[in-house]
């Protein structure tokens, strides 16, 4: 947890003591060390390390600079990093000597970190040498396997605050390769290829006099073809691939009427140049490609570090401890079998379905159903997949295989398998079939008109339409606009998946939220103290006697109780005793304080009946009820404005795996006639938002945890929210800065204002397009027309495009005057400090 | 005037060497990382000896209680 505090407490911690290694307040479990203060031993060992070993420049570079690694547990937990079917799928290179491995590492956030990474040689000799990508997160590691291992340099970062995420998903799927690399190189080509022909191409334009002698002139055109051949086959390649399977399929996309205006383009200039009878219009068509290979790596703009295909697998731990007659041993998660005895201690997952068979089970189910308190098991008990126990370790007995598990099933459903074939149903694609039927129809209309009275004439003007009326400008205003609209939601703190997201969002008809941790905040419980039967305030005194009490206890329920009560703590603590499910006693300075369930500290009278609206903590001290805490989780800020705005445009939808105690505060946010469920399983969630498409319409989902995976993916655009971007998020369309949560109304009516923006663009280059067709049936398209004519409207095209995005932006409080919040989540600590 | 052939030619195999040595720049990984390489050339290459814990603490940093 402290890592995660790490990144959005902000600097107010340096007020107090604040610890030298990372920054965080000093309590009074601090340790100091060298005339400094450190609020942990995990953090005084991570110095130690470093100032052994001479890397003090580390504290140099950023003040504060490290994470807190955390309490030191054993370092068993790294054991599977010996297994060779581990090993075999994280190391990339192996040689005799030599291995080389990437390793993701969430915790990098400074130049700092940097620094000591790539300095990790002088930490273990075995390392031969560290390469870190900042943006990515990502460390490069090689090292000499005959003088270390992997599990070393693990446990040796580990120790330091860095340790890496290696997850089974993964394990399970290589990284692709930078796939812009292909598309640098073919911008890099077309781009050589267009401003060479641009220079040849230039003799001929100012030739007036007609001084140029046909040797040159010839020379000129032939180098031209040679050059464009590289654009035509290499750089136009994706253009015509696409459109010749659109085609096969019988579907009209973008690149369809593209590609009728490239291939004519470029035969016609071929067919003048050998002919002899014209230069050609080589200038425009190597210009085009280029221009639409910008547009393309414009439109990709993508998140390194994060992730929009995760599923259970990342969540997942790597390794279980089995337990068997040999004793305990780490093994890999794919190995576990049905029937596998396994420890799982505080804090850890459970990654199967299983049996209790030791230990007193303390199941926070919050990631995986939402619901807020965490359940108590006993022996002999089943359970689920997906908890994380709260407590001591527990021995489990596994019944179903980790991809059988209640949780993980959710993944077996048809939501999952779809192949994610886009079925065209962006603008570009639908306007393209009636685009494409239209030009075909006046390129024909002008040939049969010409055709009597001259065959060349009209050729001339069939092929002449067929390029003017190329929608390049079509084709550009897209990549460009939703560029830009990435562009600009990334930084007001909403990360898209791709530009198909934004098309999608301009037409939602119904959105549907999660509750826990998406309309409230887990973390920032707020406290209310009830009194019983006119009984006076709890005092000073009592409040800190059950501070202290709530401390010795790990329930989300009693940390809160810690957290929030800002009363002093006292040192004496006797006769603790927690009861599974009920509460916690314990003897405070010699008082007997009972915290719990109203039956837990033996209160009568039912002065309310039924759920209440709040989990409820009773107090009793010395035998008294005294009252009881109310623990809202607050909704996040501006929520309340935020749905009132929706409520008008949408239809609004409540799926939570809570119960409903919190309707009726709920109900009003929502409007009297929205849904509310509660008790929502993960498959009852996904098969809603499937009830709903089959009813027509466009379903947005906004969760945040695995129980809304399904839903997120069924849905036609699934939105994420997360409090922490490196952290865990289900698989999704895009995923939401929970700082930027009530800005989401602006997200979706900007999303329709791109779209008008596009719409707009389209009507320009048909308003070019009308002119140069003017041209283009009366055969006379010359070539300098061509050369004029299309290079401005595609770019009048692309600078339409950016302008409008950016300044309509502005106007809706997108850029400036708004700071936006999630920068400060991904550079926390300051690169630039 | 037809020496323009062999000069034209000759700018052509030119610029092709440009493009060349971008073709490996990307091959080589040279546009994968845009950010680290920007910082990492500010760190000083020499190792700071005896710099045991001698740095200064910031000054924020007031003792606890």
């Amino acid at each position: 947890m402290k890592t995660d505090n790490k990144y959005f407490s902000d600097t107010s911690s340096l007020t107090t003591g604040a610890c030298y290694h990372c920054g965080l307040p000093c309590e009074e479990t601090s340790v100091s060390h060298a005339d400094k203060q450190f609020c942990c031993s995990g953090c005084k060992i991570a110095f130690e390390i470093l100032s052994e070993n001479d890397l003090c420049q580390y504290y140099r570079l950023n003040d504060t600079p490290g994470l807190a690694p955390g309490e030191s547990q054993s370092d068993q937990r790294f054991a599977y990093l010996d297994d060779e079917t581990v090993l075999t799928k994280v190391i990339q290179f192996r040689n005799d000597t030599l291995s080389k491995a990437t390793l993701f590492i969430p915790q990098i956030h400074c130049s700092s970190c940097i620094w000591l990474l790539e300095n990790l040689q002088r930490l273990n000799d075995g390392v031969l040498s560290v390469k870190v990508d900042f943006l990515r997160k990502e460390a490069f590691i090689t090292w000499d396997h005959a003088k270390t291992s992997l599990r070393e340099i693990v446990a040796l970062l580990s120790a330091i605050g860095y340790e890496p995420q290696i997850s089974l998903e993964s394990l399970d799927s290589k990284k692709s390769e930078n796939s812009n690399k292909d598309l640098y190189i073919k911008i890099g080509i077309s781009g050589f290829c267009f401003g060479n022909i641009m220079l040849l191409s230039l003799p001929e334009y100012f030739d007036f006099g007609h001084t140029l002698s046909p040797a040159f002139q010839q020379f000129f055109r032939y180098l031209n073809i040679l050059l464009s051949l590289p654009v035509l086959f290499y750089g136009a390649s994706g253009y015509l691939k696409s459109a010749y399977k659109a085609l096969k399929r019988r579907a009209v996309n973008i690149d369809v009427p593209l590609s009728i205006g490239i291939i004519t383009l470029f035969s016609r200039s071929l067919y003048e140049i050998i002919g002899g009878s014209g230069a050609g219009y080589m200038d425009s068509f190597a210009g085009l490609i280029f221009l639409l290979l910008i547009g393309k790596i414009f439109q990709k703009k993508t998140y390194d570090t994060l992730s929009f295909e995760r599923d259970y697998k990342s969540f997942f731990p790597v390794s279980v401890t089995r337990r068997d007659e040999n004793g305990e041993t780490s093994i890999p998660l794919s190995k576990l079998a049905v029937g596998d005895r396994i420890i799982v201690r505080n804090q850890e997952l459970i990654p199967a379905d299983a049996i209790l068979r030791g230990g007193n089970g303390y199941i926070d189910y919050s990631f995986v159903t939402g619901e807020t308190d965490a359940q108590a098991r006993t022996p002999g008990d089943h359970i689920f997949a997906g908890g994380r126990q709260d407590g001591g370790a527990i021995e489990l007995e596994i019944i179903k295989e980790v991809s059988q598990s209640y949780l993980t099933r959710l993944w077996n459903n048809d939501a999952f398998k779809a192949i994610q074939d886009s079925p065209l149903t962006n603008f570009a694609n639908t306007i393209s079939k009636y685009f494409t039927a239209a030009i075909l129809l006046i390129a024909f209309a002008a040939f049969f008109y010409w055709y009597p009275q001259d065959v060349a004439l009209a050729i001339n003007a069939f092929t002449a339409v067929l390029i003017i009326a190329c929608p390049c400008a079509l084709a550009l205003s897209t990549p460009f606009t939703l560029g830009s609209v990435m562009r600009i939601f990334g930084k007001a703190g909403l990360y898209l998946k791709n530009t198909q997201v934004i098309e999608i969002l301009a037409k939602i008809d119904r959105i549907v939220f999660d509750k826990t941790g998406t309309l409230t905040r887990p973390q920032q419980s707020r406290l209310n103290f009830v009194s019983l039967n006119g009984l006076p305030e709890l005092t000073e005194g009592y409040k800190s006697f059950v501070k202290t009490l709530a401390k010795q206890s790990t329930h989300p329920l009693s940390q809160a109780l810690y957290h929030h009560l800002g009363s002093a703590e006292c040192e004496i603590i006797e006769a603790f005793e927690e009861t599974a499910g009920r509460g916690i006693s314990g003897a405070v300075e010699g008082h007997i304080v009972k915290l719990g369930s109203r039956s837990f500290i033996d209160l009568q009278d039912g002065h309310q009946n039924g759920a209440a609206a709040a989990p409820e903590v009773f107090v009793s001290i010395d035998g008294t009820p005294k009252g009881y805490f109310q623990i809202h989780n607050p909704f996040r800020r501006g929520l309340e404005k935020m749905m009132a705005i929706l409520r008008k445009t949408y239809q609004l939808t409540l799926l939570s795996g809570d119960i409903d105690r919190e309707r009726q505060h709920l109900q009003p946010l929502f409007g009297s006639g929205a849904d509310l469920k509660f008790q929502q399983s993960p498959q009852e969630k996904l098969d809603y938002i499937k009830d709903r498409q089959s009813a027509g319409e466009m379903v947005m989902m906004i969760g945040d945890g695995l129980n809304d995976a399904g839903a997120l993916k069924q849905s036609n655009a699934g939105i994420t929210v997360t409090e922490n971007l490196n952290s865990f998020s289900p698989a999704c369309d895009a995923i939401l800065d929970a700082g930027s949560f009530s800005r989401l109304t602006g997200f979706l009516k900007f999303s329709g204002t791109a779209m008008t923006i596009i719409k707009l663009n389209f009507v320009i280059s048909l308003l070019y397009n009308l002119v140069g067709l003017s041209f283009a049936v009366t055969g006379m398209l010359s070539p300098l027309i061509c050369a004029i004519l299309m290079p401005l409207s595609s770019i009048s095209v692309i600078a339409f495009a950016t302008s409008a995005t950016t300044l309509l932006a502005r106007r809706q409080g997108f850029i400036a005057g708004n700071p936006a919040p999630a920068t400060t989540a991904f550079n926390n600590g300051g690169i630039s400090k | 005037m037809s020496v323009m052939f062999l000069l034209i030619i000759a700018s052509l195999l030119f610029a092709g060497s440009f493009l060349v040595a971008f073709l490996w720049a990307v091959k080589s990984g040279q546009f994968d990382d845009k950010y680290t390489p920007s910082v990492r050339i500010l760190f000083d290459d020499t190792v700071e000896k005896g710099s045991k814990g001698t740095p200064p603490a910031p000054e924020t940093n007031k003792p606890t209680t």
